[in-house]
């Protein structure tokens, strides 16, 4: 097992770092890499900037803002929102990307998950992956910031994608995005039982303590933090020291 | 003072810019090049890579730049080889079929074990922050591209595959997995590999890439 990873997420639309609840209603926070840089001189692990109205328009404005971002933020970002293309993939990369994540251009053609991950490795595809609770032990895939159902099964989706070559899966839970209620434990934990790559776990974070929980039970590898940081109720220092305190390993950072 | 040149092999695997970024955030003047005779004559020489061992050997021989890396090595420059360029360094690799390396450090790369010591499952690649550990004294890390570093630094780790010098002696910091000991720094005269990106590990990497810049 590796240390727990902690991820800042960062949704953005147009210029502006956004917030919303059950990834609508959004409200603007602020400019996006001042957010960033704080979150990287925090300690973050890694920064996820998601284009939130990307797949609207079908493009990725976020490229710009990558790049400013990469001159001096030295851990790993993905990037997600509106990718479609080995094209795209390659623009987001150059602007200092380390990662994409892909929702709704896999689901309109899942052979996308295998081209990236043959051609830039599976090490940069990670399948991101928005799941409403339908029934009980059921979710189902949906795309367009939880908008558009898709009808398919999310541990079906998530197994397929990962036999396709995704390497990691960021795995946001509609319901409680935005919400501070906690994670969906039992969705984190039937996709981690499913699947052998990492799981990022991503939705509902309301207070330090929520993590473990969808650690220790759920078997994320990863979650995925916005509103708890955004709003400042929490720095990802003290969300370290909760943890470690349970005893999950988390990175040793020294705040320099 | 000058600014410290330092050159990175572009051999068109992976993505270059954040090593770039890292180099020059540290001081360093970057450039990118494929040319033998421009990697021959810099000054310090920092060799990447991402993806699979096999194919970065071939885009090495595409690009004719195999015996010009052994030579600038052997010149007793200072090379810093990242994540795959690493595992380059060593006699041969497993990956897909045994396939030679630059032979610069010996050793060979084999699999990320994918079991524990006490034979659970465990994921592959190895994703993620993890400490680096000194092989024998904690002061081993003087004279190191790690003199600045402390025990327990934690660095950003993505690979499914690692070396194994055939020497102690090259073993500068390892890292654990499982409960299983991965070299993390490897180094030998004026070369040096590190499995992880310091160009992504934050601050603790920022200082193995000054120090670089410094030597």
């Amino acid at each position: 097992m590796t240390n727990l990873r902690l991820l800042a997420r960062l949704d953005v639309k147009g210029p502006n770092l956004i917030k919303g609840i059950n990834l609508e209603g959004l409200r603007i926070i602020g400019p996006p890499n001042e957010f960033a840089k704080r979150y990287y001189f925090q300690g973050a692990d890694e920064l996820l900037y998601m284009d939130c109205v990307a797949s609207l328009y079908g493009r990725n404005h976020l490229s710009e803002i990558i790049k400013v971002a990469a001159e001096d933020i030295f851990i790993p970002i993905t990037v997600g929102g509106g990718i479609r293309s080995i094209e795209d993939t390659m623009h987001i990369l150059r602007s200092g990307a380390d990662k994409v994540a892909i929702n709704t251009a896999a689901v309109a053609d899942p052979k996308i998950v295998s081209d990236i991950a043959r051609r830039f490795g599976s090490q940069c595809m990670v399948i991101s992956v928005e799941a409403k609770k339908i029934g009980e032990g059921y979710w189902e895939v949906y795309t367009h910031n939880g908008r558009e159902r898709t009808g398919l099964n999310v541990l079906d989706w998530t197994k397929l994608c990962v036999s396709n070559g995704a390497g990691e899966i960021l795995l946001t839970s509609v319901d409680r995005e935005g919400t501070r209620k906690g994670f969906d434990v039992e969705l984190i934990k039937a996709v981690s039982s499913a699947v052998n790559v990492p799981v990022i776990a991503s939705g509902g974070m309301g207070k330090p303590g929520d993590l473990l929980s969808v650690v220790s039970e759920g078997g994320a590898d990863a979650v995925a933090m916005a509103d708890i940081l955004h709003y400042n109720r929490a720095e990802i220092g003290d969300i370290r020291i909760v943890a470690e305190k349970a005893g999950l390993g988390v990175r040793h950072y020294e705040n320099t | 003072m000058r600014t410290p040149e330092v050159t990175v092999i572009d051999y068109g695997v992976g993505n270059l810019l954040s090593v770039r970024r890292g180099l020059e955030h540290c001081g360093a003047n970057v450039s990118l090049t494929s040319n033998p005779k421009v990697i021959y004559a810099a000054h310090k020489v920092v060799l990447p890579g991402v993806g699979a061992f096999p194919n970065a050997m071939d885009a090495l021989k595409k690009f004719d730049l195999i015996q010009v890396i052994q030579e600038f090595a052997r010149a007793n420059k200072p090379l810093l080889a990242i994540c795959l360029g690493m595992q380059l360094l060593m006699d041969e690799s497993d990956e897909f079929e045994i396939t030679p390396g630059l032979g610069l450090i010996p050793g060979r790369v084999v699999a990320v074990p994918n079991q524990t010591v006490s034979g659970e499952k465990q994921k592959i690649p190895h994703i993620g922050w993890n400490s680096l550990y000194p092989i024998s004294s904690p002061d081993g890390w003087v004279g190191t591209l790690l003199q600045e570093n402390l025990l327990g630094d934690a660095a950003y780790f993505v690979h499914s595959f690692m070396v194994e010098p055939t020497n102690q002696i090259n073993r500068v910091a390892d890292t654990i997995y499982g409960g299983h000991r991965i070299s993390a720094v490897i180094a030998k005269d004026n070369i040096t590999g590190c499995q992880f990106h310091p160009e992504k590990s934050g601050e603790v990497g920022l200082k193995i890439l000054r120090r670089f810049i410094a030597q």
